[in-house]
């Protein structure tokens, strides 16, 4: 996602950021605001914001982005030594960033160096004497740095993650420098584990079906990874309370028992604390589907806070046996306050929680519509949401951009929590299920939750392991592509052309 | 957001938010005198209780002040002083057994154990006294060595205090120079090694930097996160409805109109106001409706609109007259007079769900400095609350009125309240609880507290 919704930035004649200059000339300043002239308001047709305009545009500056999180870029970097979670770190906190849409792009060294060395022999590439090893790991740091630095200043990245060891204080004083350089702010993120068992649970998950050991044995594998890691530990650096106090930092140590947090400078870096501090690794499933078929879903009406069909109601229960052939220990249960999850949750029989929060997105004027209703009576609108359906916004409703900001708590306490079942509905499910398989702004809208299919996510590795279930209950569906034509101009018939049939 | 974990388990899986934890929080503040631990005590359950967490604080130095009728000297905190000790020990556990009354008897959910507990052997005292009852401790320590923090603290919150009523600042400040003496020497500090199995956070040299162990829960989660985004610079904070609307003359609730020719010139006079308060770096923030942003528009600086700011939503009743309302929906009406904090218009909000939904705002605002946000009735209504601590029955009937800004600054323990009438006419939108709120009752009564409109 490229754009979080949790403010809208306007501009005043003075531009908040570097790229978002304006674009009235001093003439037009002038001529413009006087304190008797205030500028009128236009209403976005898409997004249904009030911008300011001139003779009925909106004007040119005006740019449409959230609230300042920080006036310049972040360079988060990681500090630590091989096996500590840096790249698992790395990826969840890049895929929570874009969600909550902040754009943010990892740079892995290690990445680097496998491109630039075809193959890799052993851990001798990383003795510290090796000093043909040591150039080109030094290379291929400057050549990630160098693309943080384009995606930062050129391709509109607002956070760049830095993921490699930078175990010593020189290396890191580069780096900051090079951020200092760039006008980025610098945020480090250390995970600090002596715990041998977390060190090789990790080895066995992501080291073992790394590029670098496809020709080994487990065994020759983990044998190598620990040489790796002790050519690192003598020149390792942690990050000291009084030697690094003037830099910010959170120090994670054992897993998440304990941190260190040093000098958070602004809402971002508050933000990340926040997550890192929330999030654990213990194995665990995340259940989610959408409430039983409901009455206005089976006459192809949208919204509203209808019960459940017999065939919504048959789900429930099967929802109930699955629930109990998983043979979950403390699954919590979640639902919306709409009639249809808590229906659907009753069946299980066992305490829920409603969360208003969950409920589905509110379609505004277009509550309890049919499709074709709602192209019969705003066909501009129903245009607009299929040219750009995440941050199109029902008139008094909200875009599925408002809801990702909604859903933001939801995903923090799922994040702290282990077995957890979400009864909720098509639109949220699909923001859920986006920021647990990292898809993008423009395919969530259209990913599939079919009603009467549960979906399980169990983290594994870097990612998140996804299995359909349908439980083999009949029901309506809801899933509308989007048509070829979205022009403001087409016919009826090309703009209902992938309605899901309904009674 | 919770509201008494004591009910039932039915009543509980309705119409309430997240279960916060299944078992009552005991925080236990820790450090020397003057390190801000009331300071934080008070803070953490004014906003503890804002989001709906029933939460109290306990202050033993209260217990003291109320025992020991007269404060002499520093000498009572001596650590020889044996009949001293006695009656702080007292005092303690007389907080200490209000503080289970309060957790097991009231419905409280948090409470707030504000004392010195500088020493290991009086905190697995406390540790002790939670197991047997069931609580979770979470321990906040502040550690502080800065000497200018610390003369300030003691001017600012120290010398009004009733043990110093009767001095001139500068004995008081000497007298409690050595009281702080007196703790010195026999102050354990949490340590990473021998307290690594207590939950707790150190806030070190006022925010600078924090250790945080084993954080168990969410609500812990939730204090640590607001703990790590407080402050204490010096700024204000003004709070103002938009210019008079269309709707607010038609004597209509909700929809998005725009202003009237007084609330333009509410937004003339407001960017005078803000002009003449000389802010450095002022944030300007409003919601998402058109008449705080043609408000924000006459200020001529950025602004930021934030959708959460919206006014509450009054579902099938937006764009209404408290007449209409009363006509088509009497019962509702009723309903809502009954508990206005919880009701909750159908297809719409209440302002329970609005307080929810301005939290974040509440956090960015303590991240923030000089902030003016222009927002809504019942918005501002929310956000004042927080700021003075008023609780669910008061809120709804704050008195915000158009043209008026509201600036609060923190001073003390609390906040300072300066409301400046910007001195354009504007029509009243308060309508104060009737006297019968029976669901009987006639529409004569219902509409008798409607405020005159066109």
């Amino acid at each position: 996602m490229k754009r979080r919704s949790h403010s809208e930035q306007h501009h005043g004649k003075r531009p908040r950021f570097p790229g978002a200059a304006a674009s009235t000339s001093p003439q037009d300043e002038m001529e413009d605001k006087t304190p008797s002239n205030p500028r009128e308001l236009t209403q976005n047709p898409l997004k249904k914001i009030w911008m300011p305009c001139k003779n009925g545009l909106p004007e040119k500056h005006i740019s449409q982005r959230k609230v300042c999180m920080t006036n310049c870029p972040t360079l988060i970097v990681t500090v630590g030594l091989p096996a500590r979670g840096k790249t698992y770190i790395s990826k969840k906190l890049t895929r929570y960033l874009n969600w909550i849409g902040v754009p943010t792009r990892e740079f892995n060294v290690g990445q680097y160096r496998r491109e630039f060395v075809k193959i890799y022999k052993s851990f001798e590439f990383f003795r510290p004497d090796n000093e043909e090893g040591l150039k080109i790991r030094r290379q291929c740091a400057s050549a990630a740095l160098n693309d943080v630095r384009q995606y930062l200043t050129e391709e509109g990245g607002q956070v760049a993650v830095f993921d490699a060891t930078n175990t010593t204080r020189e290396r890191r004083e580069t780096i900051v420098q090079f951020a200092e350089q760039n006008g980025f702010k610098v945020f480090f993120v250390e995970s600090v584990c002596e715990d041998p068992d977390v060190i090789q649970e990790n080895i066995v998950q992501v080291k073992l079906g790394s590029p670098d050991y496809t020709n080994c044995n487990t065994d020759e594998a983990v044998e190598d990874f620990l040489k790796r890691i002790k050519c690192y530990e003598n020149s390792y650096e942690t990050l000291d309370e009084v030697l690094d106090r003037d830099l910010s930092y959170i120090k994670i140590m054992d897993v998440g028992q304990r941190f260190l947090v040093n000098r958070v400078l602004d809402h971002i870096q508050s933000r990340i604390v926040y997550y890192l501090m929330n999030i654990h690794i213990t194995p665990r499933s995340i259940y989610l589907c959408r409430h039983g078929e409901s009455e206005l879903n089976v006459n192809g009406r949208i919204g509203g806070d209808s019960g459940l069909t017999p065939r919504g109601k048959a789900f429930g229960k099967k929802l109930s046996q699955f629930i109990q052939t998983q043979g979950i220990s403390d699954l919590k249960v979640w639902t919306s306050q709409m009639k249809r999850t808590i229906q659907t949750a009753e069946a299980l029989d066992v305490p829920y929680e409603q969360w208003k929060v969950l409920n589905e997105i509110d379609a505004g004027v277009c509550e309890e519509m049919m499709y074709e209703e709602i192209q019969d009576h705003y066909p501009l609108e129903f245009a607009l949401r299929d040219q750009d359906k995440y941050r199109y916004r029902y008139p008094k409703g909200e875009s599925y951009e408002d809801l990702v900001q909604r859903l933001e708590p939801v995903i923090m306490e799922l994040e702290r929590q282990e077995n957890v079942l979400v009864v909720c509905h098509q639109a949220v499910m699909r923001c859920l299920l986006a920021y647990f398989l990292d898809k993008t702004a423009e395919e969530l809208p259209y990913l599939k939750c079919p009603l009467h299919t549960v979906l399980k996510l169990t983290p594994v590795a870097y990612g998140c392991k996804v299995e359909s279930i349908s439980l083999n209950v009949d029901a309506v569906n809801t899933h509308r592509e989007r048509p070829e034509n979205v022009n403001i101009h087409r016919t009826t018939q090309d703009a209902l052309h992938t309605v899901p049939p309904h009674v």
